[in-house]
């Protein structure tokens, strides 16, 4: 009798270390770091230097992780909401990046392909394109909510014709933008050696938070995912729920186009943001949260973006192209959803249970 | 062809009265295709009125009408998988390969084909079907896996120079009495390719599988309701499997027939495929929610599809994004459409 209590308060700690979201990308942290640091520290170097304009940048991969990474989390926030209230996820954000930079482009530019001075102040074409991004979030769920399409199968429609829109918002042609203004969005601020997308992830991550602590989104989108009827019946609107969840999503999509735009100075329709969907749908798997909705746990998605990031670095450091680089990220992705799946999962509390048994034996 | 035409509109009229919604779906598709057809004809005339148009849309569709045939069983039986389209630019760089580089053979090339197919196919049906793992998710590990893994195998598109592949994909089947004069007077025969045959071959075998087999009917049985399947004494995981183990294994023979058609291997081969595939099954009436759907319907879903793309092209909105847009909005309609219907049955 007195065994078993011992047994249980046991598990109960290593229980509620493993049940803890934040392992799963701690953990993969850990082996990502530890990898890197016995393949050669230099990885880990930081080196402060000057840019071509004469400011002070830090670089090194570390940096990178934390510049490249940024866009990722934005991303992730908008795709948790999404992947809580509708047991899906929008595959069309790649795309819609596209779309939101094209307009962002498109505004500043005013139809001259090579513009001397700006047709407009940065900040009000940005804010046209969150709205333009926002009513492609809000068809999207629009499509999910009121025509009970899957999620995956709705955003297909956009995944398809995002960068052919994109392409046409400016007649397929690539406009350059040389105002040094823009370029802060994706690079440095003058005198501030840390790179900028992270502090727009920083106040985008804040945001969050707070509406997350201050309104019942968040109770309400896990209601929703959990079961969509009963908060019906509870009085909840399901399909505005759902609506919002995407349009939040869209704003964070204009937010990282317009860090993408920054980064180039102009656009590229077929590679920019290209294959971001998978990165993004990856970062809110690893961050522990089930992928068809329900609970959700923001730190972790917004964590593992961070790690899903250095996981590419790792990947660049090893000389693996750009190209082939997805196929090392789907067998991460099988790997995770093959250890997250239900049927596994009680496998191997069967097993664990037969060694402990065993073990008193 | 015209065969699995006559004999689904055939049922069609005998099930007047009681429309099922395989048939609702299916002749939407059919009117849709011949009004957009014949409007081709009479608005744009020209190429539309020869018979060799109709064959071309048939040589250019043939690998695609092979990979919605997997996809709309995968889809009947209540799964997806967007894997098609990559393992199709899998097969042809692995072909291409095999074929230039270590100037290996034809039939062994087909073998590799249907390997690659069978191994995904066999790879991510166990994970949906034992492990119940969602099958998005799964087929999309897929999609990037088979494509990371083209340009593993080979970063750079190449043309394949193999004399007896050359000799295959160059082969023609006549079709007598459908030629047409040129403007010299001279008579034109009107042909297909193999690639055609093989993917008639393959919508004759699905048809015959899911309408008249004890298997066939059970993908319909599993995709309508999981647990009054079980209750039925079906096994629903085997069913699963063998669903999206089919779906891999014509993702190879489609693969295969792309590769046929193009005679060249690049990583950007196929881009979009599993896109043009869905939205065929989906325009032919086969539904997302599973337990409905044809193959019948898929086939004139692919014709639609490809009909309207060759309207776009013909019309003079040659820009590439057109094409994009117009599939996209075709999806999207019909989606609605389905969702509508299907909403106001249950009513």
């Amino acid at each position: 009798m007195q065994k078993k209590e011992v047994k249980k308060t046991d598990e109960n700690i290593l229980t509620r270390m493993v049940r803890n979201q934040m392992f799963i990308p701690l953990l993969a942290l850990a082996a990502l770091a530890l990898f890197n640091l016995i393949a050669g520290p230099e990885f880990f170097a930081i080196t402060l230097g000057t840019n071509s304009a004469g400011n002070p940048v830090l670089s090194g991969y570390p940096i990178t992780i934390l510049d490249s990474g940024s866009e990722l989390a934005i991303l992730a926030i908008g795709m948790t909401l999404v992947t809580a209230a509708s047991g899906g996820q929008d595959i069309s954000v790649g795309a819609a990046v596209a779309i939101a930079g094209s307009v962002l482009l498109r505004m500043l530019c005013g139809g001259n392909s090579r513009p001397e001075e700006l047709a407009m102040p940065i900040i009000v074409a940005f804010l046209i394109s969150c709205i333009v991004a926002m009513l492609f979030g809000a068809f999207n769920g629009v499509l999910v909510a009121y025509f009970k399409i899957q999620p995956m199968i709705a955003t297909l429609i956009l995944y398809t014709a995002g960068r052919s829109i994109a392409a046409w918002i400016n007649n397929n042609e690539l406009p350059v933008i040389t105002d040094p203004g823009l370029s802060y969005f994706g690079g440095f601020i003058p005198g501030v050696p840390i790179p900028t997308p992270f502090f727009i992830a920083v106040i985008c991550v804040v945001a969050i938070f707070l509406v997350l602590k201050f309104t019942n989104l968040g109770l309400y989108t896990q209601a929703v995912g959990i079961n969509e009827n009963s908060s019906k019946l509870n009085g909840l609107n399901p399909q505005l729920i759902k609506i919002i969840s995407f349009v939040i999503l869209g704003l964070c999509v204009a937010v990282v186009g317009l860090i993408k735009v920054s980064r180039i100075q102009t656009i590229n329709y077929s590679v920019i943001a290209k294959d971001i969907e998978m990165d993004a749908i990856l970062a809110v798997a690893l961050g522990g949260n089930a992928l068809s909705g329900g609970k959700f746990n923001m730190a972790a998605s917004i964590f593992g973006a961070y790690v899903i990031q250095f996981l590419t670095q790792t990947l660049y450091r090893f000389k693996v192209s750009a190209d082939a680089l997805p196929a090392y990220k789907a067998v991460v992705v099988i790997v995770l959803v093959v250890i997250s799946a239900p049927t596994v999962k009680e496998w191997f509390g069967k097993m664990s249970r037969k060694f402990k048994v065993k073990e008193v034996a | 062809m015209s065969n699995n035409k006559t004999k689904a509109s055939g049922s069609f009229l005998d099930k007047m009265n009681n429309l099922t919604d395989t048939n609702l779906l299916l002749t939407i598709t059919i009117v849709i295709f011949f009004l957009m057809y014949i409007g081709a004809m009479i608005f744009q005339g020209g190429g539309f009125l020869k018979p060799q148009q109709f064959f071309n849309l048939l040589n250019t569709n043939a690998a695609l009408i092979v990979l919605a045939c997997g996809l709309s069983l995968v889809m009947i039986t209540g799964g997806i998988d967007i894997s098609v389209g990559g393992v199709t630019a899998l097969v042809s760089m692995c072909c291409a390969v095999y074929l230039d580089n270590m100037g290996g053979n034809v039939f062994v090339s087909v073998l590799v084909a249907l390997a690659i197919g069978l191994a995904f196919g066999a790879f991510q049906g166990f994970l949906v079907a034992y492990l119940d793992i969602q099958p998005f998710i799964v087929t999309l590990a897929g999609m990037f896996f088979a494509r990371g893994m083209t340009t593993i195998v080979n970063t750079k598109p190449f043309n394949v120079a193999n004399e007896a592949f050359v000799a295959l994909k160059n082969a023609r089947v006549i079709i007598p009495g459908m030629g047409s004069v040129n403007r010299k007077g001279d008579y034109i025969d009107a042909y297909v390719e193999i690639g055609v045959i093989v993917a008639i071959l393959v919508v004759i075998v699905m048809f015959c599988l899911l309408r008249w087999t004890k298997l066939g009917r059970s993908f319909y049985a599993v995709g309508g309701n999981r647990q009054s399947a079980l209750m039925l004494g079906i096994n629903v995981k085997r069913t699963r499997f063998l669903s999206h183990l089919i779906c891999g294994l014509l993702a190879g023979i489609g693969g295969y027939v792309y590769f046929l058609h193009v005679g060249s291997g690049s990583p950007s081969h196929a881009m979009g495929a599993e896109m043009d595939a869905i939205a065929s099954s989906i325009i032919g009436g086969t539904m997302l929610t599973g337990g409905v759907g044809n193959i019948a319907g898929t086939l004139l879903g692919v014709l639609s599809l490809g009909t309207i793309l060759q309207i776009v092209s013909a019309a003079g909105l040659g820009e590439a994004w057109w094409v994009g847009i117009t599939r996209a909005a075709m999806l999207c309609l019909f989606l609605i459409v389905q969702s509508v219907v299907m909403a106001r049955k249950k009513k």
